[in-house]
């Protein structure tokens, strides 16, 4: 799919805002819950891999059709990974750190399912950004 | 033009003079080790890797090495600074501190550059200490000696080895304190593709690189009653052997060494260029023939051993292009073991020709044992001309005044042609005079064949035979002689016949002669010698040396023949380029 | 009361240590006594990444933060503001700013040290999913400089910006590529250094492997204003995640017609090819990564000429770091006077650190230049692990040198690092404490330095190696006096003379630490440091542990008495120091 122009890119960006919002804000009247996980080496070296395939598992075995696992790159929290992003539409995305394969279960029981926060595991994110998603 | 000041004096200075060149100008010395500029071959070693030369430039932090550092407008330079001086002389500290101190039987001994640099510096203490560079020599070679322990990293080896020869076998290896040039692996020279040319061993300021010394066998078998030691002594020795004994580059003093030699204990003195004539005879006759019955053309010359060992690893597709002629002195070491010992009363083995080369390259042609007979070496050792001149030096003999002998006959009878083999263009010109008489079969009566003299890297020349114009190439130094060849695999040139030799300004600047520092004013005093001597003889053509018209009515038969095939004729392998 | 509430309270390493207070227990106490349990619910979280106001408890859905919170206070929160619903004033999050109390944050962010542009999507996007990068304004910056700007706006623009390349040099990017732009010819190279050799820096890694499609596009973005069609991006075979992204990131930029024949319509050409370096560390300079690139040797060569004028194949190239590229989209797109407003004087924008060491929150932090060190510490690295003291920060890996607690205050950028002996480097921070050893420290760079040195030129491949060799000697109590005086002389020599960066910068961990650290120095010259362990008769409840574990067989005693250590035969291994269960070892 080429693009041609920037008026091109322009529109398919805004097409895709809502992702975004969601995981900026939570301000998205989408309804899908994305849990992001870092997947940079250091995430990796500490099980992010197991991790991801432990809440796949864990999302099918409850049947959240609803919930999708992205890999992302790395958040820089080296002291707490894996560190793992939850994006609850309508509310502030939290970050969860140390959530080894084990603790998969436990973050989506807790956090979606029941939404409470999973104590001992939030990291708040201690940092602002360049923003880039506001024109 | 620049303005710039050194130590305080203003000069004007052309753009792209380097500081060292400048400083020089106004008389300023710099200490320099790796800098190698041999202006005359356009070869530069810009690796500025010593830091020996480090001058300060005011206003910036770091030193600058002004062996490489270009001069700029308002450039202000101090190489007398506390903080250069102390660099410099730190420097030099360190590579003292990785040496081996065993400077009194060292082969570079009072000739090393690293040495006088410690006693320019003066350096009397060594304050850093430590652990010193531990690798084997190595050995293995018939030609050179690498000792990596003595290597300081100047990579003038390296820049002779790839940018000029284009061989490629000398490169760094290795990473941090174990860094040293060798073959790729730090795989033996024996096993690399080396050709033995000695370039390298012309420029390393220490001893890494030496040409094997075989004084102590040739002095052995001087001493042994029982052998009968003969000697031959190449076209470019005697234009240069001279330089050692204070005498000006370009002295003949072809009659010196002779007596020299003599005094020295050899039972006969003969000149490889008797075998040189022969060569030419044997070279004509194949190029005639391959002309004239539709062989493979171009001819290339096979005279020198360095260009065969080139040609045999890095064209080895191509190896039936050179002429099949052993070169000059395996053909005489052949004719010696055979036909001169014909007439001695002794066993084969007790005859031992010794041979004095230009060249380190030769040691290793001595022992190829394709070049032997009946398990016996057509050669049996071979002397640079810097080590007769040793040899010279310790039997306390006066070179400079010293009488003037003939060569023993028959095997010292020449031609002018055979002298000017010593130099690039010198065989094929001599190849082109006894070719054009085969040819036209009229007498040729200018034999100075001027077009194809000269000190360019690559020359291209016409000559025409009768109807044919026989087209010529020559190329000296490895890297030219690459690219020649390169043109003839592309199809893009058509020759006839091509010279070749390995070293710059072919043998009178080989590896072995004196040190010529790149001086090209010494290589052609050395050259102009040559082609004084070619004109002094009466006979310039290899065809009129009588002797050798003699040894093949008494011996060999025909030019090119059976009993010349066997004798002066070889074959080549191909090899592998590592 | 209206509502249930919700306590964030922070549970980070530094204020657990800091404060010795556990809050979060202290808030479940009262409230349980309060009997106000199904009201609120107490979490504790990791750190805020304002350490220094800490310890920090943030109250929802209020969205309100009380900071340096005591285990005084808690009695008052939970009175007032969960029962009454009242504020406690005097404990609110103070806006650095307007020096305001913050009532509702909400919307107002609380202000955090940290501010992210290299690293702005780096967790937040799908790495290998370009609509993700597309979602976040990827490929924007490129499609507006394309439409907009001449090349030579492009250059005026990032030099405008005052962007200084992040490899370590400081060099300014803008006139980077105006040199390069500048030069004749319309054969000329965008590389981008990913070598990242730094013992301990992986800020690098982190962009290709979080967003590499940033450094694609600022790399296309190079390649519109210095002229050329080609970019190469240099990186180490030792990240092999980092390959793979950027490969399908190239792949999939191919796919959208962001990279290949035509960009944007614009009649741009630009495509990008992956060069593997082996993983040298002298690779990383920018000479010596276009000498490995071609085939030879990975040896730096003399400059000038820079590589803007002859680089890869001799023709005009721009090497740049990956976080120099990574913060290029960003500038294009928010405007130079944005970036240049942020950072110092001479140092505008961000920088990205490896934080390291004897610290609590260790990773990595994107900080504006002009934090200080302090800073960088305390708040958002949540101070020393096990509140030991602080004793300096090593910054700028094996070219940099230490910077001791008298900078700590010390705002950040190229020129103030410089200043004290130090180095920018490419971001390496590693905190040391009281227990660290300062000459080891030095050995361990010198190490490094001399094993990883190409070996070209003098100074550095047997001075360092000389340097090391004394430095070795020392800290085993085999050195002399007259060694501190050698060691100098070699470090200022080599610094002086050597040929490229990596010598040139070689002995500042032995200078810095020289500087400020030279009664450690002496202590091991004059042989006045206690190299053995020992045991501390009153703490040893003879348990032969530490008997058990040495290897040299020195520690005697018998079970239940005291054991004593033979220090001449001590080779100081710490098994010992480990086994122990009561502390009763000390250190040399
Ligand atoms: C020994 C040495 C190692 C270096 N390693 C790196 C490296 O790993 N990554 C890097 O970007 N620059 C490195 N540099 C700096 C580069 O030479 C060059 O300055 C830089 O890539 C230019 O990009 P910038 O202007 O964006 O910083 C190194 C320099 C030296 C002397
Ligand atoms: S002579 Fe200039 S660096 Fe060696």
């Amino acid at each position: 799919m080429k693009i041609n122009s920037r008026s091109e890119l322009v529109e398919l960006r805004k097409s895709l805002s809502n992702k975004i919002t969601l995981r900026e804000s939570g301000a998205t009247t989408d309804d899908t819950i994305e849990i992001l996980i870092g997947m940079a080496t250091c995430g990796i070296a500490s099980g992010a891999k197991d991790t991801y395939n432990e809440l796949i598992t864990v999302i099918e075995d409850l049947n959240l059709t609803n919930v999708k696992v992205i890999s992302v790159g790395c958040l820089g929290y080296c002291y707490m990974e894996p560190t793992v992003q939850v994006c609850i539409p309508g509310e502030e995305p939290l970050l969860y750190g140390k959530i080894t394969k084990d603790k998969a279960f436990e973050l989506i029981e807790k956090v979606i399912v029941e939404r409470v926060y999973l104590s001992d595991n939030l990291l708040i994110r201690s940092f602002d950004k360049a923003g880039a998603s506001n024109e | 033009m620049v303005n710039i000041k050194i130590n305080g004096i203003r000069i004007q200075v052309p753009d792209h003079t380097t500081v060292l060149e400048a400083a020089k100008k106004v008389g300023v010395h710099i200490p320099t080790l790796c800098h190698l500029k041999l202006d005359d071959f356009g070869i530069v070693n810009k690796v500025s890797s010593c830091r020996v030369c480090v001058v300060e430039e005011i206003g910036k932090p770091s030193l600058i090495p002004s062996c490489s550092a270009l001069v700029y407008e308002g450039m202000n330079i101090r190489t007398d600074s506390v903080k250069a001086l102390n660099a410099r002389r730190n420097n030099l500290e360190l590579l003292l501190s990785n040496h081996p101190f065993d400077c009194l039987t060292c082969a570079k001994n009072l000739q090393c550059e690293l040495q006088s640099l410690a006693n320019e510096l003066h350096i009397t203490e060594i304050h850093a200490k430590g652990e010193k560079m531990f690798y084997p020599i190595d050995k293995s070679s018939n030609a050179i000696v690498k000792d990596p322990n003595k290597c300081v990293m100047c990579r003038r080896c390296e820049t002779m080895c790839n940018e000029v020869q284009t061989v490629g076998v000398l490169s760094a290896i290795n990473r941090g304190f174990g860094v040293v040039v060798a073959p790729a692996f730090n795989i033996d020279l024996a096993d690399s593709s080396c050709t033995y040319c000695g370039q390298c061993v012309a420029v390393c300021p220490t001893a890494a690189l030496i040409a094997r010394s075989d004084i102590q066998k040739v002095w052995r078998a001087l001493a042994n009653e029982r052998r009968h030691v003969v000697v031959q002594v190449a076209p470019a020795v005697r234009v240069a052997i001279g330089e050692m004994f204070g005498m000006a580059p370009g002295t003949i003093s072809t009659g010196k060494v002779v007596t020299a030699l003599r005094r020295l204990g050899f039972d006969a003195v003969f000149d490889t260029n008797f075998g040189a004539d022969l060569t030419i005879i044997e070279e004509a006759n194949e190029l005639v023939h391959r002309i004239q019955h539709g062989g493979v053309l171009p001819m290339l010359t096979s005279c020198c051993p360095a260009w065969v060992k080139f040609f045999e690893h890095q064209f080895p597709d191509m190896l039936d292009i050179p002429s099949t002629c052993k070169s000059p002195q395996i053909m005489l070491g052949a004719i010696i073991k055979s036909y001169y010992l014909k007439n001695l009363d002794i066993l084969p083995r007790r005859l031992k020709v010794v041979s004095i080369m230009p060249c380190v390259a030769k040691k290793a042609e001595g022992a190829r044992p394709e070049l032997s007979k009946d398990e016996l070496n057509n050669v049996d050792y071979v002397l640079s001309t810097r080590e007769l001149g040793y040899m010279i030096k310790e039997a306390g003999i006066d070179f400079a005044n010293l009488e003037e002998s003939e060569f023993d006959n028959l095997l010292g009878e020449s031609t002018g042609a055979a002298a000017i083999f010593g130099t690039t263009g010198g065989v094929i010109e001599a190849a082109t005079r006894t070719a054009y008489e085969m040819i036209t079969g009229e007498s040729l009566g200018n034999v100075d064949f001027k077009q194809l003299r000269g000190l360019e890297g690559i020359r291209e020349a016409t000559v025409k035979i009768g109807s044919l114009d026989l087209k010529i190439g020559i190329a000296h130094g490895l890297g030219n002689a690459r690219k020649l060849l390169e043109s003839i695999k592309a199809g893009t040139s058509h020759f006839h016949a091509i010279e070749i030799m390995a070293c710059p300004g072919g043998c009178i600047g080989g590896g072995g002669q004196p040190y010529h520092h790149g001086n090209q004013e010494i290589l052609k005093k050395r050259q102009d010698a040559i082609y004084a001597i070619d004109k002094s003889l009466p006979r310039r053509k290899s065809h009129e040396n009588e002797m050798v018209l003699k040894l093949y009515d008494e011996y060999l038969g025909a030019p090119y023949g059976e009993k010349a095939h066997d004798l002066l004729h070889t074959c080549y392998t191909p090899g592998e380029r590592i | 009361m209206n509502s249930k509430y919700t306590l964030l309270v922070c549970d980070g390493a530094s204020c657990k240590t800091t404060h010795k207070a556990n809050l979060a227990a202290g808030f479940k106490k009262v409230i349980a006594e309060k009997k106000l349990g199904e009201f609120v619910s107490v979490v504790k979280t990791g750190c805020f990444g304002i350490c220094g106001q800490g310890p920090i408890v943030k109250v929802l859905p209020d969205d309100l933060l009380y900071v340096s919170v005591k285990q005084t206070d808690i009695e008052e929160i939970v009175e007032e503001h969960i029962k009454n619903g009242n504020v406690v004033k005097r404990l609110l999050y103070t806006d650095p700013f307007t020096q305001e109390p913050v009532e509702k944050q909400k919307g107002k962010k609380i202000y955090q040290k940290q501010f992210r542009i290299a690293l702005r999507n780096c967790g937040l996007i799908n790495p290998e999913d370009i609509t993700e990068y597309i979602a976040v304004r990827g490929y924007e910056a490129l499609a507006s400089v394309l439409a907009d700007k001449t090349p030579i706006e492009v250059v005026e623009l990032m030099k405008k910006s005052k962007l200084r390349g992040r490899g370590g040099g400081g060099f300014p990017t803008g006139l980077k590529w105006e040199f390069t732009a500048k030069q004749p010819g319309n054969e000329k190279y965008v590389i981008c250094n990913a070598d990242e050799g730094d013992p301990g820096a992986f800020m690098d890694r982190s962009v290709l492997e979080g967003d590499p499609h940033s450094v694609l596009e600022a790399m296309a973005i190079a390649g519109y204003a210095i002229g050329a069609s080609q970019g190469y991006i240099y990186v180490r075979a030792e990240y092999p995640l980092a390959i793979h992204r950027l490969n399908i990131a190239m792949e999939q930029a191919r796919e959208y017609g962001f990279l290949g024949k035509n960009i944007f319509s614009s009649g741009f050409d630009f495509d990008i090819d992956i060069r593997l370096g082996a993983g040298a560390f002298v690779c990383g300079e920018e000479t010596a990564l276009i000498h490995s690139m071609e085939g030879q040797r990975g040896e730096p060569t003399k400059k000038p000429p820079f590589p803007s004028v002859s680089g890869f194949r001799k023709k005009p190239t721009s090497v740049n770091n990956v976080e120099t590229f990574a913060n290029i989209p960003a500038i294009v797109l928010n405007g130079a006077d944005w970036f240049a407003s942020i950072g110092t004087e001479n140092s505008k924008g961000t920088k990205v650190f490896a934080l390291a060491g004897k610290i609590n929150n260790i990773g990595l932090v994107e900080v504006p230049m002009g934090t200080t060190l302090r800073e960088i510490i305390y708040d958002i690295g949540g101070g020393m692990v096990n509140n030991k003291e602080f004793k300096a920060v090593q910054s700028g890996g094996p070219s940099g040198g230490v910077i001791p607690k008298e900078h700590l205050d010390t705002p950040i950028d190229y020129e103030s690092l410089k200043q004290i002996g130090s180095m920018m480097g490419s971001g390496g921070l590693i905190v040391l404490d009281e227990d660290d050893d300062i000459v080891q420290l030095a050995k361990f760079y010198l190490d490094f330095t001399q094993d990883e040195s190409c070996g070209k030129c003098t100074p550095c491949r047997i001075g360092t190696k000389r340097m090391y060799e004394i430095l070795d000697r020392l800290t085993k109590l085999e050195g002399s006096p007259d060694d501190l005086d050698i060691l100098e002389d070699l470090a200022v020599n080599i610094k002086n003379s050597a040929l490229c960066g990596l010598g040139q910068s070689a002995p500042n961990p032995v200078l810095s630490t020289m500087e400020y650290f030279k009664d450690e120095y002496e202590a091991y010259a004059y042989r006045k440091v206690k190299h053995t362990y020992s045991i501390i008769t009153d703490k040893c409840i003879g348990c032969t542990k530490c008997a058990r574990v040495c290897p040299v067989e020195c520690i005697s005693g018998s079970v239940k008495v005291p054991h004593v250590i033979d220090e001449s035969l001590c080779i100081a291994c710490g098994a010992c120091y480990t086994a122990c269960p009561v502390n009763a070892i000390e250190k040399p």
